[in-house]
């Protein structure tokens, strides 16, 4: 195992510890504001500090990390859920018309900047947190959609699916069997990136305030709210800062990682 | 030896010259970019914020400490009974077009302000005046339908400014007035200026050219105020940084009061506002202080009615509602609610607003009120709450002078309905004896403070920063204005 790979699970694991744990317990009450200790500096009582309302930035942080988690992985979700089946469709039925609408109508979403659409999708439904995570995923289709019809479409060529046609087997039950297993790889290593990129888009949505709406924590709100602290109380305005970006960091090197370790080619080379 | 000499001397031109250059133009931010530039239509504040007793002037003036003083009116009699008011003008008004300002512009003002259609903001201020008559050149006679105690207040409003019919047609991009500056030119979305009208009537500005810029980001007010870009803000947008600013040389920090009391609407005509109960349940779960500190980091003054506290005729009725959680609790069991309930809260921009919602939301929840806050630029606060009443609270700073009059308006969006208060106001404006008006002042705010009709927050303060150098400027906002008059670097 590369040292990526382990760096970049044990952020991700510690995140999303972080995310677990808030369930059962936080240091404080986030929804309870203490004005009289606001911008506390880190240490004492309060690990992190506290925020302009008196809030513990350690508990914020642990209830954003749980919210950007949410909105990212039920983007993903989608992206998965509606692109790869989309992608294996239009792969079987390659060539065909279909394959070109399916491929087409990826390349119409990919044409809009996806943050911009984000924003319209939010400012006509309302900014919430379900809205972000539609317009999120949303644009998680098309990636997944391109990727699976790419990957599926040489192996459709290869002969242990010809062996399968032979038997019998229809397009959509060789899709599922054979083709799939086959691109899953790809696939975990490529929901891995989509996660720390819609982690990014959950926190810009939030700091423009499109996002998750209070009282619900989210590190981009944090650092929205925190932006005109910055002389005054760093802490407030950094600490949401390097949660995002320790998220996405290590995210990223658990993809490369991931692929690295998954890939049969790059191992066989490594041995 | 020879480079040094060349150094000095060119570093002593640069000095003369950007000092030469810093003496008479000034560049203002304030934070919201005016719609339109015609006062006499638009209703939004930041018309005013540029253009009143800068470039338009009206019969009356407010002045920095909110008196009543002359404006184009140097004289006037008041009729025994109250209801004629002759004006004796200004001789030598000009209008920056060349025209002269006369009483045939007087008239054609007052009479398109109060006329049947016209788009007037506050077409109140004009409702009592029955008749307009130019008795001379310079005289001009108006006639009230009934005695009204307000009747020169509300002809120093920036809405009852004097326009001409001459430059009417296009006032809104190109405004023309009697004022000591005169509109330059306006590059939208960015800057306006304003330059000196050489052929001014009164005594003349210091100021030669005057460039106002609009900056309603709290970061970006930050930055360009620091790095001096803009030499004055008035109504910075971050409280938080006003101590870092007061702590620097190079700068001056002038903290005012404002005509704008802070309310939490409540909409009186949905379920669970229509019961006073609940009104009164969700007051004594408000703590003001906590409020003033987490929001306005300390910046205003606690109101327990729709009223001005540095008013002379102000009441204090904070007793009315003290933040008391338990009281809140038993008041909303009796109204049958002991379960709490589930209500809207949205809130327009301002930090006040925004970061105050934030705390009003957590302190309603202590007593069992859940609210979903919905975060609204101006536009949609003025169509949702505003227009069509869709909401349950908000929060807004209702920043008119001496505004207690919208209580009597049942389709306000708040929607208070109540007969014996408009039946006081009605008495209030056909009183003119000072100690009449302000017993029926008191007895207005008492009504509205016992029926708890919203929850009263605090009078909103004002911040100006500005460069240490400048004088003359308005400490206070009795009206939305920034008054460049008598503002001089001065030396």
């Amino acid at each position: 195992m590369s040292r990526n790979l382990i760096i970049g699970a044990g952020l991700t694991a510690f995140f999303t510890g972080l995310a677990a744990l808030s369930f059962l317990w936080t240091p404080y009450d986030i929804e309870v504001l203490d004005i009289p200790n606001r911008l506390l500096t880190p240490g004492g009582a309060h690990l992190l500090g506290t925020d302009h309302f008196g809030r513990d930035i350690l508990s914020m942080v642990m209830m954003g990390a749980r919210t950007s988690i949410a909105v990212a992985l039920v983007a993903v979700g989608i992206g998965m859920g509606l692109g790869v089946p989309l992608g294996l469709w239009a792969a079987a039925r390659r060539g065909s018309l279909l394959d070109d609408v399916i491929m087409r109508g990826n390349d119409l979403v990919f044409a809009f900047p996806s943050l911009v659409i984000a924003i319209l999708i939010t400012a006509v439904f309302g900014p919430s947190a379900v809205n972000a995570i539609i317009a999120i995923g949303i644009f998680n289709i098309p990636v997944f959609a391109r990727l699976t019809r790419g990957a599926a479409l040489p192996l459709w060529e290869r002969d242990f699916i010809l062996a399968a046609r032979v038997s019998g087997k229809g397009a959509a039950r060789i899709s599922a069997e054979h083709i799939l297993p086959n691109i899953a790889n790809l696939m975990i290593v490529q929901g891995t990136i989509q996660f720390s990129l819609g982690i990014l888009a959950e926190a810009a949505l939030s700091y423009i305030g499109l996002g998750a709406q209070p009282p619900t924590a989210s590190w981009g709100r944090m650092l929205a709210d925190a932006q005109t602290l910055v002389s005054i109380a760093p802490h407030v305005a950094l600490i949401p800062g390097f949660a995002i970006l320790l998220t996405v960091l290590g995210l990223n090197l658990l993809g490369d990682g991931l692929r690295d370790w998954l890939d049969p080619r790059i191992r066989v080379v490594r041995t | 030896m020879h480079h040094f000499k060349r150094l000095a001397a060119s570093t002593a031109v640069v000095l003369c010259a950007s000092g030469a250059l810093a003496q008479d133009s000034i560049t203002v931010a304030i934070q919201l970019e005016p719609p339109n530039l015609d006062p006499t239509s638009g209703a939004a504040q930041a018309i005013d914020s540029v253009l009143y007793a800068n470039v338009f002037e009206g019969l009356t003036r407010f002045d920095a400490d909110g008196a009543i003083i002359r404006g184009l009116a140097q004289s006037w009699d008041i009729s025994e009974d109250g209801l004629t008011y002759t004006f004796n003008l200004a001789a030598g008004v000009t209008f920056h077009d060349g025209t002269t300002m006369d009483a045939e512009d007087v008239k054609f003002s007052l009479d398109r302000a109060r006329a049947e259609d016209s788009t007037n903001a506050q077409k109140a201020l004009f409702a009592d005046i029955a008749d307009v008559t130019v008795i001379g050149p310079l005289v001009v006679q108006v006639t009230l339908s009934k005695p009204n105690g307000m009747f020169l207040f509300n002809m120093a409003w920036g809405d009852a400014v004097i326009v001409a019919p001459e430059s009417i047609d296009t006032i809104a991009t190109n405004p023309v007035g009697t004022g000591p500056f005169a509109f330059a030119n306006w590059v939208q979305g960015d800057r306006l200026e304003l330059a000196r009208n050489d052929s001014y009537w009164g005594a003349a500005p210091a100021l030669e050219t005057a460039t106002f810029r609009f900056i309603s980001d709290p970061t970006a007010a930050f930055a360009a105020m620091m790095a001096e870009d803009v030499d004055v803000f008035v109504g910075f947008p971050a409280p938080e940084n006003l101590p870092q600013f007061a702590a620097d040389p190079r700068f001056q920090v002038l903290n005012g009061n404002t005509e704008g009391e802070t309310i939490l609407a409540m909409n009186n005509q949905r379920e669970p506002f229509d019961n006073p109960l609940v009104r009164r349940a969700v007051t004594h779960a408000i703590d003001r202080q906590a409020i003033i500190d987490g929001a306005m980091f300390g910046q205003g003054t606690p109101i327990g009615t729709h009223f001005a506290p540095h008013n002379p005729d102000y009441v204090d009725l904070l007793a009315n509602s003290q933040f008391d959680p338990d009281l809140s609790r038993s008041l909303l069991a009796e109204a049958g609610l002991a379960d709490g309930f589930t209500t809207t809260l949205k809130l327009p921009p301002p930090s006040y607003a925004r970061r105050g919602g934030e705390i009003i939301a957590s302190q309603l929840r202590a007593v069992g009120i859940e609210t979903e806050i919905t975060n609204l630029e101006w536009a949609q606060w003025i169509e949702e709450v505003f227009t069509n009443k869709d909401f349950g609270l908000s929060i807004v700073s209702h920043t008119e002078p001496m505004d207690i009059n919208i209580y009597a308006n049942p389709d306000y969006y708040f929607q208070y309905d109540n007969a014996d208060f408009r039946a006081v106001l009605e008495d209030l404006n056909a009183t003119t004896d000072p100690a009449g008006r302000s017993a029926l002042l008191a007895q207005a705010q008492t009504i509205i403070s016992e029926d708890y009709v919203n929850g009263y927050l605090f009078q909103l303060g004002v911040a100006t920063v500005a460069r240490a150098e400048i004088t003359g400027l308005w400490v206070n906002q009795p009206t939305a204005a920034v008054d460049l008059t008598g503002v001089s670097w001065g030396n």
